[in-house]
């Protein structure tokens, strides 16, 4: 049986002020996928997950979660931005950034109670961040502050989770934390669209990989087609890229 | 007039009375809605809503043709409204950065403001002087329906910020994050948008055009100094707005000549000089002084360290040692040495030192320890 799609992209085209960023994209991504988007700086990689999740308008084209429009399905997905996108040094606790993740099931108004509390402080556990529940977020060391949004994201307890990045700039301990969840999710089920950078772990970290530079050069599994042949393709220099046995 | 008086006064001076509660209550909602301010990055927004207000006042007075400051504070609320969706669509719409913007906005409004002031001015009506009063504000012109007006808007404002709490906490730290969980943030944006502009004309009177911004700025960047509570930072910002309010209306009441609005704006200055100075966790002076008390931390462990390489090729750790041979050592000081012995941690008889049990167990877990 073909496996279902988690998210169905047609004919998308974004622009900004009338330079198009992204270009006539069509993706289907099968449902329970660890997804890296690869491509040079400026492909649009960012920018394909924030036109999904409607942070940008797109100039044309039409996005689907599991068949719906993203404003229908919002309870399935969650996402971690880059972390460099906000200020870190907002008057703030880990905790409450980690519950903030609950906000988007809470609605207006409401604020969070006991059960949320109890949700953020478990998926702070699950990154190994709860003796940091209470300090200033500007106190906590960059791989700390990716932890803490891939938390925030793991409260909202989603079935598709889009990540801008997750691995840049945390070393080596916080990557295998994060890899580790990852693909937890993913043998949970869960459909995981992560926005990568370093070529030489894709093979080793996912196992669906889609090229992006403006234009869909290539999306499948990493099995058949991360190859130098896209990889060339995408970067427009000649590439190789060594692949551990 | 002393300090005495005016607790006097105070007490049964009708005008007095109504200035200082006045620009406590102004304090207070300028510094609650300049947090939200501060925290966006959207400092200048307020100096350029504020310039924004003036043609509205104008306009006011030369459509309706009366001094009343509840019409001509309607004009200003409008055009400042104006003003601040002028800025927003600019930067939205065109590829100008925000500081362009709001400059382009603040002087635009400005301009026009003071060329309908000039205008105004050379009329053959007798009904039209006073109103460049709204440039540097005069509190004495307060009267208790104006301090009404601010309680009311205060409390509004209040029970907004406590109502959409959640909403405006999330959308200032992660606005793109608070889009993707289905809040408007247009909604949100627009409400602390429009609640800023009423905080900041209401102040106009009192303040005036030209320094309203300090008072929405001052009492924030004060408060950001003592916390790292968003709702402690708020209150606090609302509190050292509401005694600069009082301390500066006390200070200008006192001396003669002195204009309240540029004494509060001075007031408030203080706290944020005093707060960058002295708050435990950010002010410079505490950092310099845990920088300093680290690095003699530092330098007295490594004399510590440079000891117990010594007492260690001993058989007995206990074996005095001349101090003599510590001279060589860079850093080495007698009051070093006492340190060290206050510590416990080395003994000194005469010209001898030895490294105590406790002192040795220190050095040993001195690198374990840092890592």
């Amino acid at each position: 049986m073909e496996p279902k799609i988690a998210v169905s992209i047609d004919d998308l085209t974004v622009a900004y002020n009338y330079k198009p960023v992204l270009w006539d994209i069509d993706l289907a991504i099968p449902e329970g996928v660890l997804m890296a988007i690869v491509g040079p700086n400026g492909a649009g990689k960012s920018t394909l997950i924030k036109a999904i999740l409607g942070i940008i308008e797109p100039i044309a084209g039409s996005i689907a979660i599991y068949g719906k429009p993203y404003h229908k399905q919002r309870q399935l997905v969650a996402y971690v931005p880059q972390k460099g996108s906000v200020d870190w040094d907002f008057p703030t606790t880990a905790l409450d950034v980690v519950t903030m993740g609950t906000y988007g099931s809470l609605g207006w108004i409401k604020r969070p109670g006991a059960k949320q509390k109890k949700a953020a402080l478990e998926a702070l556990e699950k990154v190994g961040m709860l003796s940091f529940k209470n300090r200033q977020i500007s106190q906590l060391s960059g791989g700390q502050q990716q932890r803490i949004f891939l938390a925030r994201a793991l409260v909202q307890n989603a079935s598709i989770y889009f990540m801008d990045e997750p691995f840049q700039g945390v070393d080596a301990t916080t990557e295998k934390a994060i890899i580790i969840i990852l693909k937890e999710l993913r043998k949970a089920g869960k459909t995981l669209i992560v926005v990568h950078h370093d070529l030489q772990t894709v093979p080793e970290y996912f196992d669906w990989v889609t090229f992006l530079n403006v234009k869909k050069i290539a999306t499948g599994p990493v099995s058949s087609i991360f190859n130098d042949d896209n990889l060339t393709k995408t970067y427009g220099i000649n590439y190789k890229v060594s692949v551990q046995e | 007039m002393n300090l005495g008086e005016y607790f006097e006064l105070l007490i049964n001076d009708y005008t007095l009375r109504t200035i200082t509660l006045g620009t406590a209550v102004l304090g207070a909602i300028c510094g609650m809605l300049g947090s939200f301010a501060v925290l966006r990055k959207q400092s200048l927004l307020g100096d350029a809503i504020s310039h924004a207000a003036l043609p509205g006042i104008a306009l006011a007075f030369l459509i309706t043709g009366v001094k009343d400051s509840n019409v001509l504070l309607l004009g200003a609320l409008v055009s400042g409204l104006i003003g601040a969706f002028w800025i927003r669509g600019i930067t939205t719409k065109t590829h100008l950065k925000s500081d362009t913007a709001l400059g382009l906005v603040l002087s635009l409004f400005f301009g026009l403001g003071m060329l309908l002031l000039t205008y105004i001015q050379k009329q053959p009506n007798a009904n039209q002087a006073g109103l460049d009063k709204y440039l540097f504000g005069q509190a004495a012109t307060l009267v208790v329906q104006d301090v009404w007006i601010m309680v009311i808007v205060t409390a509004i404002s209040l029970v907004i910020v406590l109502l959409f709490w959640k909403e405006f906490k999330l959308l200032l730290f992660d606005a793109d994050y608070t889009k993707t969980l289905g809040f408007n943030t247009r909604f949100i944006d627009n409400l602390i948008t429009f609640f800023i502009v009423l905080a900041i004309v209401i102040g106009l009177q009192t303040v005036g055009v030209v320094l309203m911004s300090a008072m929405l700025l001052a009492p924030a960047a004060a408060a950001r100094q003592w916390t790292n509570r968003l709702s402690v930072m708020i209150g606090l910002a609302a509190l050292f707005g509401a005694f600069s309010g009082v301390f500066g209306t006390a200070i200008s009441a006192t001396q003669r000549n002195l204009s309240t609005g540029p004494v509060i704006v001075l007031v408030a200055s203080v706290f944020v000089l005093f707060s960058f100075l002295f708050s435990p966790g950010r002010g410079l002076v505490f950092r310099h002084l845990r920088f300093r008390k680290n690095r003699r931390e530092l330098e007295l462990k490594k004399t510590l360290y440079f000891m117990y390489n010594i007492a260690k090729d001993h058989e007995e750790i206990s074996h005095p040692h001349a101090v003599k041979i510590l001279n060589n050592f860079h850093g080495f000081t007698r009051a070093t040495l006492q340190q060290l012995v206050d510590k416990d941690w080395v003994i000194l008889d005469g010209s001898m030192w030895a490294i105590t049990p406790k002192g040795y167990k220190e050095a040993q877990n001195l690198y374990s320890q840092n890592t």
